[in-house]
């Protein structure tokens, strides 16, 4: 373990850890918000949830254009052929979901009736027309995605302590700053 | 023989200029409709009262004597959302167990010109009564007559919103009532 690692570049890791701060927010606001009873503070989460959410988009758009125009780094020799397999698809169905997830709940805020205004500035077009089924379906639609979210980011968490604890391998140092690998 | 085409010719004479000044009173409640927005963490919402009744006698000719009077029955409200419309019922906003409807009653009509006018009037939520000042158009075609305007209240002079929703940054102190209101005319006494 001499060799100095490979690790993703400034712009990768600022992406990374900022859209896993925020789906850290999004996700128990998400839940938290919805039960609460009706009140002004009520309606603030669901505007801030909505404005997280909106972000988490916007940064993980830019965060696949980086990833099609930049090779991360190679995985060890080293590493099986199945973990190879399963930690690319779960690459790819984290921003998948990360695209697809606030993009139900942008349509679901139309669906409902309740334009999103991103950071109450930016009026987002509403896509679809109010309809209260729709609006429930895709409520549901949203839910449903998260529960798959939830999955895989355990699962991605899961795989790093894996490879901290385990392999021994410097998969997490990839995506941290230097100075914290010895 | 002479009088009696006197008094012909005089009651068609009475009857033609009653024919004239149009009276627009028959309210059509399914074309009419009374709206509301309003802005909600910077967002605009819409809303509408499916039941209200309106008395209006409006006479472009004779503002004097112009009347309007509408009733809004406030469980009918449609805020745009279930959740909401449970709740504005309730005690801290409408309270409309206690104060079921609200009432507009014109006090006067002002020509501003054109098809424009402004009525005047006291508008009373909640038990708290107010002077507003509504610019609406009138249109005549035919025997229908429209009305459409439009007026702003801020909830908190009616006390629209109590406790922890006298917080106006989140749902809005302003709100837009708009209201549209089709009249057919008269059919004239004899
Ligand atoms: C990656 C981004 C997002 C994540 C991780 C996320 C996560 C969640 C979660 C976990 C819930 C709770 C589901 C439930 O228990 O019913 C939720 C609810 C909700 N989300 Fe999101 N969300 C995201 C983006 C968005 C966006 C962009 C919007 C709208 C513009 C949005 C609007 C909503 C709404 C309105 C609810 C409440 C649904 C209801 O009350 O029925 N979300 N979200």
């Amino acid at each position: 373990m001499d060799t100095p690692i490979q690790r993703y570049n400034n712009t990768a890791m600022a992406l990374h850890w900022l859209v896993a701060l925020l789906i850290f927010a999004a996700f128990p606001l998400g839940v938290y918000m919805h039960d609460l009873p009706l009140s002004p503070t009520k309606l603030q989460y669901y505007s801030y949830h909505k404005w997280i959410g909106i972000t988490i988009l916007l940064l993980v758009i830019a965060r696949v254009v980086w990833r099609f125009t930049h090779r991360p780094p190679p995985l060890p020799e080293s590493t099986p052929r199945w973990e190879v397999v399963v930690s690319h698809i779960t690459h790819l169905a984290l921003y998948g979901l990360l695209i697809v997830i606030p993009l139900s709940g942008w349509l679901m805020s139309s669906a409902k009736g309740f334009q999103t205004v991103w950071f109450g500035v930016l009026p987002l077009p509403d896509l679809v027309e109010k309809n209260k089924e729709l609006g429930e379906l895709l409520a549901t639609v949203h839910q449903g995605l998260n529960v798959f979210l939830f999955l895989l980011v355990g699962m991605h968490i899961a795989a790093v302590i894996k490879h901290k604890f385990i392999d021994h391998d410097q998969i997490l140092e990839r995506m941290l700053p230097k100075g914290k690998s010895k | 023989m002479k009088s009696l085409l006197r008094i012909v010719l005089l009651s068609s004479a009475v009857f033609s200029s009653f024919a004239s000044a149009v009276e627009f009173k028959q309210v059509q409640a399914n074309e009419s409709s009374v709206t509301f927005g309003y802005k909600q963490m910077g967002v605009n919402m819409e809303g509408k009262f499916a039941k209200f009744t309106a008395q209006t006698s409006f006479d472009p000719a004779k503002l004097a004597k112009a009347q309007a009077r509408i009733d809004i029955d406030l469980s009918s409200i449609d805020t745009g959302s279930e959740e909401a419309n449970d709740e504005v019922v309730g005690k801290q906003w409408f309270n409309a167990k206690a104060f079921p409807s609200a009432g507009f009653i014109s006090t006067g009509v002002k020509a501003l010109g054109g098809n424009r006018y402004e009525a005047m009037g006291k508008l009373t939520i909640k038990g708290k009564t107010l002077d507003v000042t509504a610019p609406f158009t009138f249109q005549a075609s035919g025997t229908r007559g429209l009305f459409d305007g439009v007026f702003t209240i801020k909830r908190l002079d009616y006390n629209i919103g109590e406790g922890v929703w006298t917080d106006v940054s989140t749902v809005a102190n302003e709100i837009q009532i708009k209201f549209h209101i089709v009249l057919i005319a008269a059919p004239n006494k004899k």
